[in-house]
This record gives structure tokens, C-alpha cells and sequence, in this order.
């Protein structure tokens, strides 16, 4: 963008937005919005505090363990799927409801099958991302080309040769994309557990902030959560770009 | 006047080659409801490059992917060095229409891919595929990734690969149909000089009957729906000649025609 032809920055209008904050702040015009100096105040005092590092570490233990397992069932089941026929029937139908289903309405009944604690988010956290992790694995299997896989066969590869150097290889852009997509639906798994819940982590501290109005540490936490999801995303696609020179080959 | 065309031929080129290589006896094939081969009789020369020509739809590929035991036949056989095919052999190779190169892989490891899969150590394949990559024009392009080749050149790569294992019989589907024209011509005059060194037999799939008179010694056409043998033809084309000169002689032009008079009756 350029105004008067000076070449203006993209993140300017950030700072545009944060200066209108600020100022609407500043007005006392609502409780709900204090100045955005307060909250980076806020937010720096609360990265020290002892109780938001140790909702940190229960947030990151809850994603780490949901996502674990959301890869460790999705890229397997999906690949199931792209290669018998009789797997992708038995199971189409429910990755296929599940992967746009409104999961929030789930967790109130996952609290009464697993308690009101850790397992409980680790649970939402595997059930938003593993739908489309099976989707994508089972899709990039089904479309590795048939000459690819003739070309395998002429030169005598077969069976699990065939599956790892050509199958596997073949559909690795796409089981990433999934994975990439699934960690994003992963970070809304934790937090709306972790909110539903609302005695453990970071739901436990929004709980807190948001019954005894300190808007300040409301909003700081809000914005280093959304910094951490933004980021976790930019390094998957870094990681994702080494690989895709193959991706848009097919 | 098609009868007596194919009357004619079949059965007596396949008696006339003394030494087939390979041998398709009877093979019929059947998809779903659609009759794709009908009762296919051919013997293909030890050291001779044998061209399947005819028009889409007559089942010349599947006819060799059936040669490469990529798929069964509904009923008859196929020998190849008077052995049954059951499935892929080391003694076959494959070049494909689309190239079938790994994208995720450079040249050299394309090129080795077949040897790999053969347990060759590291260094034994990287020499015999710089050889075939050097053969086919490609020194120097050995550690690029197939994005980064044209069309040509990655076709390049297949026939590298294929002759890289060193199978007796070479086949090829259509390898040229997705090579643009001005490269197209190059490229047969290339493997005209490839398999003048290599001296191993051939069995190409095209059809562009031009394609087919330049670089065949026998060429069989088939006929559409369901693919039978129509005609054998030996076109008797001088091939020490330089390429312009070949395609001006007589004979190659008569040859092109006769051709087109057999096939004239199939075009829409």
C-alpha cells in the first residue's frame, strides 16, 4: 500500500487500530476496553506470575498429548481408507459427520465420561483435529497416480516396498496439509476445553479474570494466546514449503 | 476390401521371426463389458524395435501392459524368453507415457530407481545411471528434481531408467505424445542412435504413423474395438541414411501411405 507515494508497512494499520484503542481507552468509555498499554502491562506482569506459567504448562502438556494421538490415529485410519475399500465404508460416514459437526456441544458430555480435568481437554483437542488429519492422509493416498504406482510395480517394488517408497512418499504433501490444518483445530480444542472445563489452565484464569473484571489480564492472555496460534501455524508452513517443491508437481 | 486386408498378414509374421523374444499367444481381454483385445497372435525379433500403431481405442496399451504384467490377460499367454508371464520381470522394462518420474527425487535417483529397488550398492548404481544420464543427454541435470525438466527431458529420465537395469525388452507406451513437436523429432532421431549401441529389442507403443515408419522395423496395426491384428508391415527403410534423408525416401513415404490406406476405413 502506499499513500502520497510513501511505501506504508502491513502491519501499519496495526498500528493505526492500536492508537484508536488506546485512545478509546484512554476515554473511560467502557470497562471492557482499558487502554492497550494497560493490558501489555498487564500482560507482562502475567508471564511472570507463577499461576499463568503453570496453565501454560498444563495448555501445552493437554495439546502436546490430543495431538499426539489425533496424528497417531488420523494418518494411519486415513491411510486405511485410501487403501481398502471396506475400511473407507466403515468409517467414511463418521469422519465425514464428525469433521463438521459443531464439536464444542460434545465436551459437556465428554465432562461427564471423563471428570472435570486434564483428560477431558486432551480428549476435545484429539476429536477437533483428528477428523481432517484422517481426510487428508486418506486423500492423498487415493491420489497417487496410478502410473506412479505401475512405474513401482514394473521395476519390482511390491506390497510394503510399493507402500513406503512410492504410496507413503507420494502422499506426504497432503498428510502434512492435514496435520497443519488439524494443530490450528487443535489449538480451538484446547481452549474451548479448557474453557468449558474451567478449572484447569488457561480456562481457569479467563474464569477468574473475566468474574472479578481485571480487563486487562482478560485481554492480555487472550492476545498472547492468539500470538501463540499465529505462530504455530507460520512454523508449520515454513516446515510445510521444504516439501511442497514436490506438492504442485502432481 | 478390410476382410482380405486382414487376412492377409497375421498368422504368417508371426511364423517368419526366428528368434521371438517375446510371444503373445491368444490373448484376449475383457473389461467389465467392453472387449478390449481379441484373440492377439504376435512374435516380437530378438534386437528389433516392433511399433504398435493404431487409433485410440484399439487397445494397443493395454496390449503392452499386458506384455509388462502390469495387467492379466482375460485368456491367453504371454512368454517372454519362452517363459510365462505371470507379472513384472527384471527382464522388461517400462517407459511411460507420462513419465512416471518421483517428483520427491533427483534425476540420478530416478534414473537408479530400478537398480535400487535391485539391492545395487550406492556407488555401483550411481555409476551405471550417470552412464544412461550421460547416454540420453542429461549429464549435468543429474541432481535436479523433475519440476525443474521439461517435458523432453523428463522424459529423458524414464527411458534413462529404463535402460538403466539393463531388461532385454524394451517397452515403451506413447513415449513421445506428451513431448512438444520441435523436441519430438530430436527425440526420435535419439533413440534411433540409442538403440543402434544398445541392441536390445523394442516394443513401442504410438500413434502417429509417421512416428512409427521412422523408427520401426515392424510395425503391426491394430484394429479399434475390439483391438485385433489388421496388418504386419516391415517397412524396408535404408536406417544408416541421415535423418532428412529418411524421411524423404521414397520408401518411408510410400510406407506412411500404406498405412494410412489400412487405417483410412477407421477414422471418423
Amino acid at each position: 500500500m502506499t499513500i502520497s507515494g510513501h511505501r506504508i508497512p502491513m502491519m501499519a494499520s496495526l498500528i493505526v487500530w492500536g492508537l484508536l484503542w488506546e485512545i478509546v481507552g484512554r476515554l473511560d468509555l467502557i470497562f471492557l476496553i482499558p487502554p492497550l498499554s494497560g493490558i501489555f502491562e498487564a500482560g507482562i506482569k502475567l508471564v511472570q506470575t507463577g499461576s499463568w506459567q503453570a496453565a501454560s504448562i498444563i495448555t501445552l502438556r493437554s495439546f502436546a498429548l490430543g495431538m499426539t494421538l489425533a496424528i497417531g490415529v488420523g494418518v494411519p485410519l486415513g491411510i486405511l481408507m485410501g487403501r481398502f475399500k471396506a475400511v473407507d465404508n466403515l468409517m467414511g460416514l463418521w469422519v465425514n459427520m464428525f469433521v463438521s459437526a459443531p464439536l464444542s456441544a460434545l465436551v459437556p458430555v465428554l465432562m461427564i465420561l471423563f471428570g472435570l480435568g486434564e483428560t477431558t481437554v486432551v480428549v476435545t483437542v484429539f476429536l477437533f483435529a483428528v477428523w481432517i488429519i484422517v481426510l487428508d492422509a486418506r486423500a492423498g493416498v487415493m491420489q497417487v497416480p496410478s502410473s506412479l504406482i505401475e512405474m513401482g510395480r514394473s521395476y519390482g517394488a511390491n506390497g510394503w516396498t510399493l507402500f513406503v517408497r512410492i504410496i507413503l512418499l507420494s502422499a506426504l504433501p497432503e498428510i502434512l496439509a492435514g496435520i497443519r490444518i488439524g494443530l490450528i483445530r487443535g489449538v480451538k480444542g484446547v481452549v474451548i476445553g479448557q474453557i468449558l472445563v474451567s478449572i484447569i489452565g488457561y480456562g481457569e484464569l479467563f474464569e477468574l479474570f473475566s468474574r472479578s473484571f481485571e480487563m486487562e489480564n482478560f485481554w492480555a492472555l487472550t492476545m498472547i494466546l492468539f500470538a501463540a496460534a499465529m505462530l504455530l501455524s507460520a512454523l508449520i508452513e515454513i516446515f510445510e514449503k521444504r516439501i511442497e517443491y514436490y506438492a504442485g508437481e502432481r | 476390401m478390410p476382410q482380405a486386408v486382414r487376412s492377409h498378414v497375421h498368422i504368417d509374421a508371426a511364423a517368419t521371426s526366428d528368434d521371438p523374444v517375446v510371444e503373445v499367444r491368444g490373448v484376449s481381454k475383457t473389461y467389465a463389458d467392453v472387449e478390449a483385445l481379441r484373440n492377439i497372435d504376435l512374435d516380437f525379433a530378438r534386437g528389433k524395435l516392433t511399433t504398435l500403431l493404431g487409433p485410440s481405442g484399439c487397445g494397443k496399451t493395454t496390449l503392452l501392459k499386458i506384455i509388462a504384467g502390469l495387467i492379466p490377460a482375460s485368456s491367453g499367454e504371454v512368454r517372454v524368453n519362452g517363459r510365462v508371464v505371470t507379472g513384472p520381470g527384471p527382464e522388461r522394462a517400462f517407459v511411460f507415457q507420462d513419465f512416471a518420474l518421483m517428483p520427491w527425487a533427483t534425476v540420478m535417483r530416478n534414473v537408479a530407481f530400478g537398480l535400487e529397488l535391485r539391492g545395487v550398492s550406492p556407488a555401483e548404481r550411481r555409476r551405471v545411471a550417470m552412464q544412461y544420464i550421460e547416454k540420453v543427454g542429461l549429464a549435468g541435470f543429474e541432481d535436479k528434481y523433475p519440476h525443474e525438466l521439461s517435458g523432453g527431458m523428463r522424459q529423458r529420465v524414464g527411458i534413462a531408467r529404463a535402460f538403466a537395469v539393463n531388461a532385454d525388452v524394451l517397452l515403451l507406451d506413447e513415449p513421445f505424445s506428451a513431448v512438444d513437436e520441435q523436441n519430438r523429432r530430436k527425440f526420435q532421431e535419439d533413440l534411433l542412435r540409442l538403440i543402434e549401441i544398445e541392441k536390445k529389442t523394442f516394443i513401442f507403443v504410438t500413434h502417429s504413423i509417421e512416428e512409427a515408419v521412422y523408427v520401426s522395423d515392424r510395425i503391426v496395426l491394430l484394429s479399434p474395438r475390439p483391438g485385433r491384428v489388421s496388418q504386419v508391415i516391415d517397412p524396408d527403410i535404408d536406417r544408416s541414411a541421415s535423418p532428412d534423408d529418411i524421411r524423404r525416401a521414397p520408401a518411408y513415404l510410400d510406407t506412411v501411405e500404406e498405412i494410412w490406406d489400412g487405417l483410412r476405413q477407421y477414422a471418423d
